[in-house]
């Protein structure tokens, strides 16, 4: 049953103008940051070739195209998750999902695991460009590796976070507005904490994101993502129950 | 009486449903055979559309039993639901799909066996005539069609309980007969229960009419036995309904 959810969802999606306007202009965005970063290597790799033990073209190129795919992802979430539920909601179709023999987890996770189809094509874009490297020189595959994982994982972060949003009303452009305002307030905390060097930088999912961009896969952020995913899931799911039992 | 019970396709005890203070239906009970049409009338506000979410799990009732040819709805929901087909007042319909697209979605959501649905397409375009709209897109479609669209998506997996939440609403006079002759059709093999404003549209398609009235239910007859009374559905409708405040 998921699989059905997961497949009208991405019907739905490429059936409109905005997720291929979306793909070009992440692509277009990150291709001009990937080219600005070559740029930048080629210029200064005379004077890196006379220090010891120099960073490779992963850690100058790669990374940096990655950190600035992690905050396009930020802005792009809420546009794409705001259809999921508000919309639905806005024109009546829920109740075609809620009247057929579904439950609410398959409605929830197809939902939610059919935007992560789409942001795997995302990042499988991304890695492409980052690989095309391969025709110059060598990659550091560990490296590339954690990124890609990482990026994944606050994608989904993201996701779960924007269909929780939109499962609370029914007009998309508020969903969009809130699930936007709650990731850049994710975002600020690196910013507040950092004077305060405190427990706070462990809520900002960049900061996490942060651990990966630079090679370090570690537990505590993966647990972070992983359980700020299954929050949020869990919350909709709860949601979307209470209003058939409440509203 | 073991074969009358059997029958029973839908049946529903002591519903009520609280919003807040205010009871929006209060002790409803609803039994349903097995071929047999059943008109649902009552003034605006009366808990019709209520009581019909309610019966198709869109709503959880605050107390009372819902059973879905001899499944509890709200136990075994999604076993329930697979009995049911449900046309809400507004019609479910994704605009941006084709007639075509869109009714594959709805066979797939129904579990429709995979090999029969191009056969089971087939035929509900054809119960709902769309035979020549399946390329169209569902939002340049006209309001009747639309409306039929909605129509074909609660019949397609040949539910056994068909819920109808004024199914006429908007359509011109010769759509609305067509459609009347579609539920009386319906009628034979399933159960339909439809809510409506129009009194003679019960005259002609119900077997059966229960009225509501401020959430209660005021009137449980058949048609035939109204007609051996001799007392006509606007009468009685308007003496159950009317307010002297």
């Amino acid at each position: 049953m998921i699989a059905t959810i997961i497949r009208k969802e991405l019907s739905m999606l490429f059936a409109s103008p905005l997720a291929w306007i979306l793909l070009t202009l992440i692509q277009l965005v990150l291709t001009w940051v990937f080219l600005g970063r070559l740029d930048a290597f080629l210029e200064i790799q005379p004077q890196l070739l006379q220090i010891e033990n120099p960073p490779g073209i992963t850690e100058i190129i790669i990374s940096p195209v990655f950190a600035m795919a992690a905050i396009v992802l930020l802005m792009v979430t809420p546009l794409l998750s705001m259809r999921l539920l508000a919309e639905e909601r806005r024109n009546h179709t829920l109740t075609l999902l809620i009247s057929a023999p579904v439950s609410m987890t398959d409605i929830v996770l197809g939902k939610f695991l059919g935007l992560m189809i789409f942001y795997s094509v995302v990042i499988g874009l991304i890695v492409t460009l980052c690989i095309s490297l391969l025709l110059g020189g060598t990659l550091d595959f560990g490296l590339l590796m954690s990124n890609t994982l990482g990026l994944f994982l606050v994608a989904a972060c993201f996701s779960a976070l924007g269909l929780y949003v939109s499962s609370l009303t029914a007009q998309p452009v508020i969903a969009a507005i809130g699930a936007l305002g709650v990731l850049l307030g994710l975002w600020m905390i690196d910013l507040a904490a950092s004077e305060m060097d405190g427990w706070l930088h462990y809520f900002s999912l960049l900061k996490h994101f942060g651990h990966f961009n630079q090679g370090l896969i570690d537990t505590l952020s993966i647990a972070y993502f992983v359980l700020f995913m299954v929050t949020f899931l869990v919350l909709t799911i709860r949601r979307l129950d209470g209003e058939r039992l409440h509203g | 009486m073991a074969d009358e019970k059997a029958d029973l396709t839908l049946s529903a005890q002591d519903l009520c449903r609280n919003y807040g203070d205010h009871a929006a239906v209060h002790k409803v009970n609803i039994q349903l055979k097995r071929g047999e049409v059943l008109g649902l009338l009552g003034p605006n506000g009366a808990g019709k559309t209520t009581t019909m979410r309610m019966l198709t799990g869109n709503l959880a009732p605050s107390t009372g039993s819902i059973e879905i040819c001899g499944i509890d709805l709200l136990d075994k929901p999604q076993q329930a639901k697979a009995h049911l087909g449900f046309l809400p007042e507004i019609p479910p319909l994704y605009r941006e799909l084709t007639v075509d697209e869109y009714l594959l979605l709805v066979a797939r959501l129904h579990r429709v066996d995979r090999q029969a649905i191009p056969t089971v397409l087939n035929k509900v375009k054809q119960r709902c005539g769309l035979e020549d709209r399946g390329k169209h897109l569902i939002g340049t479609l006209s309001k009747g069609f639309q409306q039929r669209v909605g129509i074909a998506q609660a019949i397609i997996h040949n539910p056994d309980v068909i819920i109808l939440d004024e199914p006429t609403v908007g359509l011109d006079p010769n759509q609305m007969r067509e459609i009347r002759k579609l539920i009386r059709e319906l009628g034979v093999s399933s159960s339909v229960i439809l809510s409506t404003h129009i009194l003679s549209e019960v005259e002609s398609v119900c077997d059966r009419v229960q009225i509501m009235h401020k959430g209660k239910m005021v009137l449980d007859e058949t048609m035939a036995g109204l007609q051996q009374q001799g007392t006509h559905l606007e009468t009685v409708f308007t003496e159950l309904t009317h307010d002297n405040e």
